[in-house]
C-alpha cells in the first residue's frame, strides 16, 4: 500500500506528465485560455487515463508479452512490436466508448465534457502513460494507480496553467511574445516549481 | 510545378513553422532535446513518418470513408511508427534507448495528423509527400537548433565532442546545469518565438485586451 502511495505521489507532483516529460502539450497550451475548460478536459484525462492504462496492461501481460501465449499453446511468440498499434486501437476505442456511455447515460456530463473527449485520442499524455507503464514493468494494482494518478497529475497542472493565463491576459507583454510566447515561458517557471517536489520521498 | 513544389518544401521551415506558428507537436519537441544527436535522429524521424504517412493516406484519399478516416491515419500513422521503433532498435540502438517512449509517440505527434487532416486528404500524393517533409523539417529545425543550444551550453559539448572545455575536466567553462532539466526547453522555444515574430512581425498575436497609456500629469 505504501509503495502505491508514493508511486502516486511521484507520478502526480515528481514526474509529472505535463511539467516533466512534457506529454500533452499540444492540448496543454491550447485548450487552457480559462479554468473551467481546462478543468472539464482535465476530468476527462484523468477518467480515459484511469482506464486505458490498466486495460493496456492487461493486453500486455496476456497477449503480447513473450510468453503470454502460453494458454493457448504458442509459448514462443513475443508480440511486444505489436504494442504501440494496440495502445493506440485501445485508447481510440476506449474514448469511443466513454463517449456513447456518457451520451446515454450522463447527458449533463457529456455537455460538459463532449468536445473534448475527441480530442483526447491524439493526446500525447494518454499514450505516453501506457508507454510508461510497459516501460517501467507496472503489474495491474500499480497500473491502476499509476494511471489514475499520472491523469490527475496532467489535470493539475493544466487547471494551474489556466490560472495563470487568464491573470496573464491583463499583463503588459511585449508584442513578440504575446500569446505563445509568453505562454512557453510561463509554462516553463511551472515546471521549474514542479522541480522542487523532486526531493520529496514518502 | 518547380516553384510550387519548392514552395511546399520551404514554407512550413520559417513562415509556417509547426512549432512556432502552429503550435503542434511539441511534446517531443522539448523532452528530447537535451543533446544534439538525439534531436537529429528525432528529427530524421519524424520527417520520415510524416512524409510517408502523408503519401500513403493521400493515394487512398478517394478509398477512405469520412466516418471512420481518423482511424485509417492512426492506423497508417502507427505502423510506419513501428518500422522506425525497430529499425531504431535494430541499428542505433543506444539512442533508441535515450528517446525511450518518444519514438512511440510520433503516433500522437500532431504535426503527422495534422498534414494528413489538413493536407494529404485533399491533395495528390507526390505533393502531400512534399508538404510532409517540409512540415518534418520545419520541426526537426527547431528540434536541433534547440538541442544545439542545450548541448552547447548546457554541458560544453557537440556530438558528444568538447567544444567549450568544462571545468570539472580542466577547462574553463562552468556549464550551465539547467539547460540539461526540462524547464530551459520551455524558456528556449519561447524565446525562438519572439525572435522568430520579431523577425516577422506578421505572426504576432492579437492582443486580447488593450492596456490603455495613460499621460502622466
Amino acid at each position: 500500500m505504501e509503495e502505491l502511495l508514493s508511486l502516486a505521489f511521484r507520478a502526480i507532483f515528481v514526474e509529472n506528465l505535463a511539467l516533466a516529460f512534457f506529454l500533452g502539450m499540444c492540448t496543454f497550451l491550447a485548450v487552457s485560455k480559462n479554468v473551467s475548460t481546462a478543468i472539464g478536459l482535465g476530468a476527462s484525462v484523468i477518467a480515459v487515463q484511469t482506464i486505458t492504462v490498466p486495460a493496456n496492461n492487461l493486453l500486455l501481460t496476456y497477449l503480447l508479452k513473450p510468453g503470454a501465449l502460453a494458454w493457448a499453446g504458442l509459448e514462443n511468440v513475443d508480440l511486444t512490436f505489436l504494442s504501440l498499434i494496440t495502445y493506440i486501437g485501445v485508447i481510440a476505442a476506449m474514448v469511443q466508448i466513454l463517449e456513447m456511455t456518457l451520451d446515454r447515460f450522463f447527458p449533463a456530463l457529456y455537455n460538459a465534457l463532449g468536445i473534448f473527449l475527441p480530442l483526447i485520442t491524439v493526446n500525447c499524455a494518454i499514450l505516453g502513460g501506457s508507454l510508461f507503464m510497459e516501460q517501467r514493468d507496472y503489474d495491474f494494482p500499480q497500473a491502476v494507480t499509476f494511471g489514475f494518478s499520472s491523469g490527475l497529475g496532467w489535470a493539475l497542472a493544466i487547471a494551474a496553467m489556466a490560472g495563470v493565463r487568464e491573470k496573464l491576459k491583463y499583463s503588459d507583454v511585449p508584442d513578440g511574445l504575446q500569446g505563445l510566447g509568453i505562454t512557453f515561458i510561463s509554462a516553463g517557471l511551472m515546471a521549474l516549481a514542479f522541480m522542487s517536489f523532486s526531493g520529496v520521498n514518502i | 510545378m518547380s516553384k510550387t513544389t519548392g514552395k511546399l518544401l520551404v514554407e512550413p521551415l520559417v513562415d509556417h513553422n509547426p512549432i512556432t506558428l502552429q503550435v503542434l507537436g511539441i511534446c517531443s519537441a522539448l523532452a528530447v532535446t537535451t543533446s544534439l544527436k538525439v534531436s537529429l535522429v528525432m528529427a530524421i524521424a519524424v520527417t520520415c513518418v510524416t512524409g510517408l504517412s502523408s503519401m500513403f493516406i493521400s493515394m487512398i484519399r478517394s478509398q477512405i470513408p469520412g466516418s471512420i478516416r481518423i482511424i485509417v491515419q492512426m492506423v497508417i500513422i502507427a505502423s510506419l511508427v513501428i518500422l522506425v521503433d525497430q529499425v531504431l532498435k535494430a541499428y542505433a540502438y543506444e539512442i533508441s534507448k535515450t528517446l525511450s517512449v518518444f519514438v512511440g509517440l510520433i503516433i500522437t505527434n500532431c504535426i503527422v495528423m495534422g498534414r494528413a487532416e489538413a493536407f494529404a486528404m485533399k491533395n495528390p500524393p507526390i505533393a502531400s509527400l512534399l508538404d510532409g517533409i517540409g512540415n518534418g523539417l520545419g520541426y526537426g529545425l527547431l528540434l536541433v537548433l534547440v538541442g544545439f543550444i542545450r548541448e552547447l551550453f548546457g554541458a560544453g559539448t557537440l556530438f558528444g565532442f568538447t567544444v567549450l572545455p568544462a571545468v570539472n575536466n580542466g577547462g574553463w567553462y562552468v556549464p550551465n546545469g539547467l539547460l540539461l532539466l526540462p524547464p530551459s526547453a520551455f524558456f528556449l522555444i519561447g524565446i525562438i518565438i519572439w525572435i522568430n515574430r520579431t523577425w516577422k512581425p506578421k505572426q504576432v498575436e492579437e492582443r486580447e485586451y488593450t492596456i490603455q497609456r495613460v499621460e502622466a500629469h
